[in-house]
């Protein structure tokens, strides 16, 4: 079992797809770490030795990833807020910050349909 | 995204020479302005910009966080005042 900044890597994927298993590493990344550590990315995670691993351990060191870079992204989306922006005040009501229409779609970022504007509807009075 | 290093930061060139004037008087005074699409430079710091909102001028003050944003995102030109009240006609089932 290979571990990285705190994910399991799975053992059976090849390491350019393994490490994509990492908050922060997607394909392309993935791709620069291993060709600067040697390591070919046809390899299976659970036939690395030891000093691979720790070879891509260090390498991972140079990058934010995992907990770094959320509390990065995290930071980044406070700071809009706290300055007030508009991006920031997209961001507090929970709505697409790049000018994206919401009359429909902007699903992703509002989450699940949640019918607005309709009171409690007076079923009782009919019955 | 992306305007050319070359040409540096956009700053609307009337707002820069009265900046030049102030710091060269050494007075603070709250500047009218227009220009949203300028971009906020370290000079500004410390300033306060009136910008401009479509309908009236908003006071900014500029802080070191603000730095490299433009004077628009400042001033919010939409006034949201939540959606209208549910009526009979919207809540009777016919």
């Amino acid at each position: 079992m290979v571990r990285l900044v705190g994910v399991d890597l799975p053992p059976n994927k090849r390491v350019a797809v393994g490490l994509t298993y990492i908050y922060g590493i997607g394909q392309s990344l993935s791709r620069v770490i291993l060709e600067k550590t040697g390591i070919s990315p046809d390899r299976k995670i659970k036939d690395l030795n030891d000093s691979e691993v720790v070879a891509l351990r260090d390498e991972i060191k140079n990058y934010a990833v995992e907990g770094d870079l959320r509390k990065d992204i995290s930071l980044a989306i406070k700071r809009l807020m706290d300055i007030g922006t508009y991006r920031g005040s997209r961001h507090r009501k929970g709505l697409p910050a790049r000018g994206q229409r919401t009359k429909t779609n902007a699903r992703t970022k509002r989450g699940k349909r949640k019918t607005v504007g309709l009171g409690k509807r007076k079923e009782e009075e009919k019955i | 995204m992306g305007r050319s290093l070359k040409k540096g930061p956009y700053v609307d060139e009337k707002l820069l020479r009265k900046l030049q004037k102030m710091s060269q008087a050494g007075e603070k005074k709250i500047i009218k302005t227009w220009a949203r699409s300028s971009t906020v430079i370290p000079d500004m710091i410390g300033y306060t910009f009136a910008v401009h909102n479509g309908k009236k001028h908003m006071p900014i003050y500029i802080t070191e966080n603000m730095v490299g944003h433009k004077l628009g995102e400042f001033a919010h030109t939409r006034l949201f005042r939540g959606h209208s009240a549910p009526t009979d006609k919207t809540t009777t089932l016919t």
